[in-house]
């Protein structure tokens, strides 16, 4: 099949960017997305141009580096999937394609479609973690936790950190990303001693890095490809609300 | 101590909440247009004699006047913080395809609703306090007088019915998010709040718009 590209190219982060428009054809059905861009920078190589870069690493939708928007939606068309994952059968023959990176004050582009996530490694760093030495890994059952917990902080641990809850929110809110670390650690016994210190410095921190309000649209849940529910942001609004009560 | 995303969003739910109570008594009280004319005459100046003369509904109605200031400052700040973070436009945007409508236009919807309460409130607010207005039989303001006045002009009617549409949009995404930011999480609650959160906007909206109608086409005459 052949398709249309027209890619986001920007030479650094203070360079100003434009789309630029690629005829690519020969595209096989059964290739994933980035793999038609890979196509398409080997062609590129051929003619001695500057390939396109944009984040991958795992490429099997697990580790959270790849992700852009493709025609207006983060990852895609497809729900629950990350670029990695969505295969150009999702798309038609002849169809034009519009390629531009994740977008938030937070997340500067510091070339074509890569973009700067550390804010997210910020938010981390201010509290997603417990604190505990280091050494062997104790016995697994000597702190009973019910199968329905574990699961649940699961399903908020999940969060590969991807970036497109930010990147189709209309604010530019990085809720759904703070809440999931939050939710996933509060429910666990390890994670509740710190839960208060927690919340209240990982949500300062979100806020240092520019991020803006959640105004419950809800949209970052149907783009998010680990389906990560909104309803840990209610979880962490209920945790930050008793840390301003509670807290000491 | 500083304010954060949060704690912006729990005023904003803290005083929307209060509003949507206060929208309750408010469309209760109005109700009371409905009676038979005459009956509804008396009734409401005398309902209204009776709010404006209590200590305690004189308190509330500082509160109220804070709380519709307050959601309308906070909004205001909340928007520009949100323009911020939003950075560089998307020169493809197709992101509106996974939110609803009313839940992306707060703002709008908000300023629509703002617009119609102030000619609401010098319309009827002002001339109640501050205005001249004649007695009724029982020596009661005749507030009932200068509502029935005004929802004879059809053009009068178009405002409010507009107005109220827009309110319910508002009340749709606002009663929800509001028990999210306060929250709840639990997710059988969630959908039952969600679900409450309709019959409550749908209630409010209806009611609201069926009375400038009934009094136009002088339906409480029959």
């Amino acid at each position: 099949m052949k398709l249309y590209l027209k890619v986001w190219r920007q030479e650094d982060r203070e360079a100003k960017g434009d789309l630029v428009s690629y005829e690519v054809d020969g595209i096989s059905e059964h290739m994933s997305f980035l793999e038609m861009l890979d196509l398409l920078n080997e062609r590129l190589i051929g003619k001695g141009e500057r390939v396109i870069e944009f984040d991958h690493d795992c490429r099997e939708g697990i580790c959270g580096a790849c992700g852009m928007m493709i025609n207006g939606r983060a990852h895609g068309p497809l729900t629950g999937t990350t670029t990695c994952q969505l295969h150009m059968r999702s798309f038609k023959d002849g169809e034009t394609v519009y390629i531009e990176p994740f977008r938030a004050a937070a997340f500067p582009v510091l070339r074509d479609l890569k973009i700067d996530r550390s804010a997210f490694d910020h938010i981390i760093q201010s509290g997603g973690y417990i604190s505990a030495s280091t050494g062997q890994a104790p016995e697994s059952n000597s702190i009973p936790i019910a199968h329905e917990v574990t699961e649940a902080a699961f399903d908020a641990a999940a969060c590969i950190g991807c970036g497109a809850c930010v990147a189709t929110c209309k604010n530019s809110s990085a809720a759904l990303f703070t809440s999931a670390k939050i939710s996933h650690l509060v429910l666990l016994p390890q994670g509740k001693l710190e839960s208060a210190d927690r919340v209240i410095n990982m949500v300062a921190q979100m806020d240092a890095e520019g991020f803006g309000h959640c105004s419950n649209t809800e949209a970052c849940e149907v783009e998010c490809p680990q389906q990560i529910s909104v309803l840990h942001i209610g979880r962490m609004n209920y945790e930050y609300s008793k840390a301003l009560v509670f807290r000491k | 101590m500083k304010q954060t995303t949060l704690t912006y969003k729990l005023v904003m739910a803290a005083t929307g909440l209060f509003l949507c109570f206060f929208l309750v008594i408010h469309l209760l009280g109005n109700l009371q247009l409905l009676l038979p004319a005459s009956e509804a005459r008396e009734q409401f100046n005398w309902y209204s004699h009776l709010l404006s003369g209590n200590i305690l509904i004189n308190i509330i109605s500082y509160v109220l006047y804070l709380s519709l200031i307050g959601h309308a400052i906070y909004a205001l700040i909340i928007t520009n913080k949100n323009a911020a973070a939003s950075g560089q436009k998307y020169v493809y945007d197709k992101r509106s395809e996974v939110s609803s409508w009313n839940s992306r236009n707060m703002g709008i919807l908000g300023t629509i609703i703002l617009i119609f309460l102030v000619i609401h409130f010098k319309d009827y607010w002002y001339v109640y306090k501050f205005g001249y207005l004649p007695l009724d039989a029982k020596g009661n303001k005749d507030l009932y007088a200068i509502v029935n006045q005004s929802f004879q002009q059809g053009w009068y009617i178009i405002i409010y019915e507009l107005s109220f549409i827009a309110l319910g949009f508002h009340l749709l995404h606002g009663f929800f998010s509001a028990s999210r930011t306060l929250g709840l999480y639990h997710p059988k609650y969630s959908k039952w709040v969600r679900v409450f959160g309709w019959m409550y906007s749908l209630a409010i909206t209806l009611g609201f718009m069926l009375i400038p109608i009934y009094i136009y086409f002088n339906l409480n005459a029959l």
